[in-house]
């Protein structure tokens, strides 16, 4: 076990599973590193989190009509993620209810759906799947469809920087000289769903939002600007899905949880000795400069 | 040039005014401090003018111009001052009705946006980021975008608030300025003094118009005090207005 190579090479060599995961995990981290960076500048780090809520009861629906079909899941899952998406941002903006408020009651309503269809179907079906992800089974099709949805995200991204930039900054200005600021929310939130489905082909719902969130909120201790943070940010991302592979490989331990564990240890991490704003940097401040 | 004519204008919230009855015009190239106490509209007022607020009744008339090409400054609280954002990219904001969503930089533009920077006192602070600069410095900021947009028409709400003496002179030279190039410009204000001393033309608001006009005839003892008595709360049961177009 003490050679470098059989230790973190090997294992992907010598697996087409592992080889798969591999890939899924950096099309992830692709997707994911500067969406959930905007999520965190945003301040709606914690609707990532109602949204893949939001995300389990369509997936499960999917998962009861047509079994563990990584399409209907996926369908099922992106369809309820968007509607909740787009009517809580819907209902922000044309009445006085905030939208944070709007998506705890949608998500919320979402769920006990899922849980009646479920119940109304009377079968005791292991979901265990849909919760925890399957990365070590992802196959021909889930990778296609997470590096499809990764390049939509980076494309769409790239298209719409500026006004989107603009919208978390200073949305004011943005309406004042005609910008689509509601247009650009939207297609960020779309972006956020099609990320958390993408995400939970390979983590599960449960674990999804942690690919968004945790990498994210690590880089915001190290980057200056927004695109160092979210390029920072894809780095932790693809250091977690790897590290965690490697983790439950020779550890025999389950890959959803384990990646995001190294992500976890990626953010404690940086919250202690990251280059901004962090618990080190309030220590070492040394002598003040003169000006 | 084209001036802003309100029409019998009535705003407010929910059917409610906040502004009421209001006509008169802003002439083209003129200099117009907006006053009155707390919640006597004049934000509202600004909100309308800038199509941030639809009219319950009566009409602006922007003389041609659309809402978009008009720069408004809302108050600096709005802005969110913690993004990681440099300098440069938020004054570079201002030639948005230019380089739009695609359009890269040209040579041209690089020199107006040094030259806005300059003007503002804050050449060498490209490369900062927003959240480390100090509250004027932000509003420096603030105005050499606004310089970049070339507008017609600048609307600032209490462009001077919390902004120390040093900084405050500063800016009003760059309005100045801005006067002295035929735009129309109309800022609300609090401190009477700095208005007497600097705009040519007041409007004192009290959810009505109190008196519009030149500044030295606006500002008297009598106007002030009838600006004072306004009712600042909402009449719940208030009845339908039906007084007619003036």
């Amino acid at each position: 076990m003490s050679d470098p190579f059989a230790l973190f090479i090997a294992p992907f060599g010598e697996f087409l599973f592992m080889r798969h995961a591999l890939a899924a995990c950096l099309a992830l981290a692709l997707g994911c590193g500067p969406v959930g960076m905007l999520l965190v500048l945003r301040r709606m780090s914690l609707m990532g989190d109602a949204l893949s809520h939001a995300v389990l009861p369509g997936a499960a629906v999917g998962f009861l009509l047509s079994g563990l079909s990584l399409y209907a899941m996926t369908i099922g899952g992106a369809v309820a993620g968007l509607l909740v998406a787009l009517i809580a941002g819907a209902v922000s903006r044309c009445t006085t209810l905030r939208e944070d408020a709007s998506f705890a009651a949608l998500y919320l309503v979402a769920i006990a759906v899922g849980v009646l269809i479920i119940s109304m179907r009377g079968t005791s079906i292991d979901l265990i799947h849909v919760l925890f992800g399957t990365i070590l089974a992802v196959d021909d099709p889930a990778l296609i469809l997470v590096a499809a949805i990764a390049t939509l995200t980076l494309f769409t991204l790239a298209l719409i920087y500026r006004p989107l930039i603009v919208e978390c900054f200073d949305p004011d200005f943005l309406r004042s000289v005609g910008g689509h600021g509601g247009a650009m929310h939207s297609i960020f939130l779309v972006l956020v769903v099609l990320n958390l489905v993408a995400g939970f082909t390979a983590l599960g719902t449960l674990m999804a939002v942690g690919m968004l969130m945790l990498p994210a909120a690590a880089a915001h201790f190290w980057g200056r600007h927004f695109w160092s943070a979210s390029l920072i940010a894809v780095v932790i991302a693809f250091f977690s899905g790897y590290s965690g592979l490697l983790l439950s490989f020779h550890c025999n331990l389950p890959s959803g949880p384990a990646i995001i564990l190294v992500a976890g240890c990626c953010y404690a991490f940086s919250l202690l000795f990251g280059a901004k704003g962090s618990l080190l940097s309030r220590y070492r401040s040394g002598p003040h400069l003169t000006g | 040039m084209p001036a802003i004519t309100l029409h019998d204008l009535t705003l407010g919230y929910e059917r409610h005014p906040a502004v009421h009855h209001l006509s008169g015009v802003f002439a083209s190239g003129t200099m117009t401090a907006i006053v009155g106490p707390n919640g006597s509209g004049k934000t509202t007022l600004l909100k309308g003018i800038t199509g941030f607020l639809r009219p319950l009744a009566g009409a602006i008339d922007r003389g041609g111009l659309k809402p978009k090409d008009i720069a408004y400054l809302p108050q600096h609280l709005e802005a969110d001052r913690s993004f990681p954002i440099t300098v440069l990219d938020t004054v570079l904001l201002g030639l948005w009705q230019e380089i739009g969503m695609f359009a890269g930089m040209q040579r041209t533009h690089w020199d107006r946006v040094a030259q806005a920077l300059f003007t503002v006192g804050l050449a060498g602070f490209e490369t900062r980021t927003v959240n480390e600069l100090s509250g004027g410095q932000f509003q420096r900021v603030m105005f050499a975008r606004m310089s970049l947009q070339n507008a017609p028409v600048l609307v600032l709400d209490e462009p001077f608030n919390g902004i120390d003496q040093q900084t405050t002179a500063d800016l009003l030279e760059v309005v100045r300025r801005w006067h002295a190039e035929g735009r129309t410009i109309l800022v609300v204000a609090h401190d009477l003094a700095l208005v007497r001393d600097f705009f040519p033309q007041t409007l004192l608001l009290a959810r009505e118009m109190i008196a519009w006009g030149e500044t030295r005839q606006v500002l008297t003892a009598a106007h002030l005090d009838r600006a004072r008595t306004m009712s600042e709360a909402w009449d719940q049961s208030a009845a339908i207005c039906r007084q007619e177009a003036a």
